[in-house]
């Protein structure tokens, strides 16, 4: 649905009766023409731009797109959490369970205190932030209750135990009085959807409920949900950026683009035929688990003739961890981790590890958080500490290395850091920063001297060269990553460590800087460590993977072989909670997920 | 209003439209400290700021001048032509705020207060804030046993009332009672001890934040020497708040100087003139109704702490985007952004990025 299209004023157009479903339900929550306009430093920023939408009764309505399209203004709107820079315009109403209608955008404080948990609840992103540290969990769902009922502190006990038991959290009785540090993060995310359900809001608006979360976890609170929208009835606001989440549990998809509507379409409809020229972009950019390098098939499993050997022989040595000549980096038993500082005792994170990098293959490193994969990743290049064991690195051990004794390497070694906001200095230049590398380790006597060579690889990533006068904040994620690529290439190393280089990015820009390295693995031949979270990531650049679970590598081998085949249980599950951007596929994927966790 | 008929633009721009769009750059008053945030300032904050400014330049266009607005000098008793002023004198013509009990002119005196109050805060920033920022420095960034020494120094000095510290240092120095140079020093290198402690923790905080910042991570793995680190990396990044707390210390320093002068710890009457040692020598005038020699020097520190106070507090208001006043979108109601909006403002900060 277009916005441009609709015709002025607010009443509902014979068209739209149409979309509605067939039981002509008032929608339990409805924007008109809303518009969102913030205050800043500069010129005035419109981040809503007249849009309407409505959420009917039981249907999870996702709404997607990427940074800065806001979804998540949209969200914040529907229960008057905007920030005070904020001017709103148009018509916002939510419609409680017993009938009664609560226009935001001009209600007063007492009414939103009452529509705000009754009416409508809000599920965070970080549910560490959400919960208040100080109370018990059993408090802080009870204060809710109380806030909106007239009922004994007995009574609000047993109702947060009741709903605690009921959002899956085991043994409610007792951990009714435990503080929020004391559950996982999945569990934090549980209770905050249970102080949701507990009031019996008829609306739960999700803003990126699972972002934080560890994809198998992820599964679970999806599956949470889909529980609150069937047994309790609610309807669901879910506010995402990623594909796999939609296909998973939505009924419904807007998707928005620079603070307006782009296309409005039942799930399944809009994932086999999307109308819009930007929805099929944002679709062909999700990456896939088995459209990547698993799909070349076992013979150009390891396809680079230089990397010594062809395939099967390679494959099997691999798997049998036997590091083959000349390889980059050779882990055996490796133990990595935090030296204790005055007399306490060292973190262990890596539990000692065996693997090895070969040259000119890229080696996926997959885990969840805490598994250790960036302590690895640091440990390379001598930023973690490597305790036990051995790692060498160009052979160089690293236990126990003097930082001057890694300088003569660092030239070999380019890192490219996970967040590209934060990996350059804000007050250089790009081609200063890029340069930086060039003149430390000599290879340029200043910065005009090192510019034909910045000018040269920012050419590589696919910069204009003129970039290189900008600073980082005048360029978008993307482009600074690929800027950051840059910087690590600079010197031309045998090995570049990647850590989550695209987890900070939108889809559209992680494809395109995926392809980039893809390309320029192939044409300058560097090994590589990739490390991610995401296998549809890791699929489509590595060519090896090693599956890591709390410091321990679960298993590793061929990327079409991990993906394809996976012998470890902890990949399969992995493996299975990953949801992928098809609804039909998902549909089924879940059935098999569900059977995977039964065991 | 309406979205744009085809998608070729991502919500990243591609990049080939980027490059073509060129980079508005930023004029000197949009970085200049002060002038950058008298630009961005709005309604009670821009008041106190351009108040605050006002007297603090008055006061330094004073104190440079000072030789050609005072009639006399500090220590001059008798006119050019030998006729004296007399003592405790009422304000007249020949001494437009009355004279002192040692029979010098008010007028001038507080006119030629005015350049050694700007010597001494001059005098003693400079002196405090090289040390401050050079330990906090090193300190903040190696860590380890120096960091915790240091922290626990700069914590003990804390713990001395700052005045009676800067006694112990002017007697040290001077033995109490010196000429001009001389006595601006020791009142300088008193406040400093003072001064370095605020100065270090101020920077030794900011560097361990920037410390884990990635970028030192990825200068570190790039193999840049830890000086290049220290200095280009760090430093540059740590000194957002130098500003704040150097127009709040140099009011600080002001009321140390008049302080120690008050307590007689200060420069002669007859080396500099100084108002704290001038409120001192009316405080027998006050009794006896002669008000004019206590409250013009009065006056004269209480403008000065005033006005670069108010700059001090303003800048720090306005360093802060929580506390920072702003213009409402398309109205003329003022508001100050609130905490929780950050979460809502992700998409604004995310187009403000990539601008």
């Amino acid at each position: 649905m277009r916005c441009a299209e609709r015709p002025e004023g607010v009443e509902v157009s014979a068209a739209e009766k149409n979309r509605m479903p067939a039981d002509l339900a008032p929608a339990v929550a409805e924007i008109r023409d809303l518009k969102v306009v913030f205050a800043t430093d500069d010129e005035p920023v419109e981040a809503i731009k007249g849009i309407t939408l409505s959420a009917y009764a039981g249907e999870v309505l996702a709404i997607v797109g990427e940074s800065g399209s806001g979804k998540t203004v949209t969200a914040n709107t529907l229960l008057g959490l905007l920030p005070e820079t904020a001017t709103t315009s148009g018509a916002v109403i939510v419609r409680g369970r017993a009938g009664d209608e609560t226009d935001i955008v001009h209600a007063d404080h007492a009414r939103m205190r009452r529509m705000r948990g009754r009416d409508a609840a809000m599920v965070f992103q970080e549910p560490s932030t959400a919960l208040n540290p100080v109370y018990t969990v059993g408090w802080q769902i009870a204060e809710g209750i109380r806030a909106h009922a007239n009922v004994s502190k007995k009574e609000a006990r047993a109702r947060a135990i009741d709903i605690m038991q009921r959002v899956g959290i085991p043994d409610a009785a007792t951990r009714v009085d435990d503080y929020p540090h004391q559950f996982s993060g999945g569990q934090k995310q549980r209770i905050v959807i249970a102080m949701a359900l507990v009031l019996d809001a008829g609306l739960i608006i999700a803003d990126e409920p699972t972002t934080a979360l560890d994809v198998t976890v992820q599964a679970e609170i999806l599956d949470l949900l889909r529980t609150a929208r069937d047994e309790f009835g609610a309807t669901i606001v879910l506010i995402t950026h990623n594909m796999g989440v939609v296909a998973d549990l939505a009924d419904r998809v807007i998707v928005m683009y620079q603070g307006d509507i782009v296309e409005e379409a039942p799930v399944r409809e809009l994932f086999a035929n999307p109308r819009e020229e930007y929805t099929k972009k944002l679709l062909a950019a999700v990456p896939h688990v088995g459209q990547g390098k698993s799909a070349d098939g076992p013979s150009s499993r390891r396809s680079a003739p230089r990397s010594g050997g062809g395939g099967d022989p390679v494959a099997e040595r691999a798997q049998r961890d036997e590091a083959p000549e000349g390889s980059l980096i050779v882990a055996s038993g490796a133990e990595i981790g935090y030296p204790g500082r005055f007399g306490r005792h060292a973190v262990v994170a890596v539990k000692g590890v065996d693997f090895h990098v070969g040259p000119g293959e890229v080696v996926g490193l997959v885990g969840e958080s805490g598994s250790g994969k960036t302590t690895i990743g640091r440990a390379v290049v001598g930023l973690t500490t490597v305790l036990g064991g051995s790692l060498t690195v160009l052979g160089q051990e690293m236990r126990g290395v003097k930082p001057r004794t890694l300088t003569p390497l660092r030239p070999q070694v380019g890192f490219v850091f996970q967040d590209p906001a934060t990996s350059f200095n804000p007050l250089l230049s790009i081609a200063e920063c890029i340069a930086e590398p060039l003149i430390v380790h000599g290879r340029a006597s200043g910065l005009q001297a090192a510019r034909p060579r910045v000018n040269e690889l920012l050419d590589a990533v696919r910069l204009p060269t003129s970039f290189g006068d900008r600073y980082p904040h005048e360029l978008s994620g993307g482009q600074r990553q690929r800027a950051s690529l840059a910087r690590a290439l600079a010197l031309d190393p045998k090995l570049l460590i990647a850590d989550e280089p695209t987890s900070a990015l939108d889809v559209s820009v992680q494809a395109t800087v995926l392809e980039l390295f893809v390309q320029l693995q192939a044409e300058l031949g560097f090994a590589s460590l990739f490390i991610s979270h995401d296998l549809a990531v890791i699929d489509a650049v590595s060519d090896r993977i090693i599956v890591l679970q709390q410091g321990r590598i679960q298993e590793q081998g061929t990327t079409a072989q991990v993906l394809g085949d996976p012998r470890d249980p902890y990949t399969r599950e992995l493996l299975a909670a990953l949801p992928v951007p098809d609804p039909v596929a998902q549909a089924e994927r879940r059935a098999q997920w569900e059977a995977v966790r039964r065991h | 209003m309406s979205i744009p008929d085809s998608y070729d633009e991502m919500p990243t721009p591609q990049t080939s439209v980027l490059a073509a769009t060129p980079v508005r750059r930023k004029r000197w008053t949009e970085r200049v400290p002060v002038i950058k945030e008298l630009r961005q300032s709005v309604g009670l904050q821009r008041g106190m700021l351009i108040t605050g400014l006002v007297i603090t330049l008055l006061f330094v266009v004073i104190a440079v001048f000072a030789p050609l607005i005072a009639p006399y000098t500090w220590a001059q008793q008798q006119t050019a032509d030998g006729h004296s002023f007399g003592t405790q004198q009422a304000p007249n013509a020949l001494n437009l705020l009355g004279t002192t009990v040692s029979g010098f002119d008010v007028f001038s005196r507080v006119i030629w207060g005015a350049q050694t109050a700007l010597l001494v805060i001059i005098a003693a920033i400079v002196c405090s804030i090289f040390i401050g920022i050079a330990l906090g420095l090193i300190s903040g960034y190696f860590g380890g046993w120096l960091d915790r020494l240091l922290v626990v120094v700069a914590d003990a000095i804390y713990a001395f009332p700052s005045l009676l510290l800067a006694i112990v240092m002017s007697i040290v120095i001077s033995r109490g009672q010196s000429t001009l140079g001389g006595g601006i020093m020791a009142t300088a290198i008193a406040i400093t001890v003072v001064f370095v402690p605020q100065y270090f923790r101020v920077i030794r905080s900011e560097v361990v934040r920037v410390r884990a910042e990635p970028f030192v991570d990825s200068a570190k793995v790039i193999g840049v020497p830890t000086t290049r680190i220290l200095l280009r990396h760090v430093l540059r990044n740590s000194t957002r708040s130098l500003p704040v707390i150097i127009t709040l210390n140099a009011s600080e320093a002001l009321l140390t100087l008049a302080g120690l002068g008050f307590l007689g710890f200060g420069i002669e009457a007859t080396a500099a003139a100084e108002w704290g040692y001038d409120l001192n020598r009316a405080v027998g005038d006050v009794t006896s109704g002669i008000w004019w020699t206590s409250v013009f020097p009065g006056v004269a520190i209480v403008l000065v702490v005033l006005g670069v106070t108010l700059v001090g507090e303003s800048l720090n208001d306005l360093a802060d985007p929580r506390l920072r006043l702003r213009r409402r979108a398309g109205g003329r109601k003022k508001i100050a952004a609130a905490t929780e909006g950050a979460k809502a403002c992700d998409a604004l900060s995310d187009r403000r990025e990539s601008k």
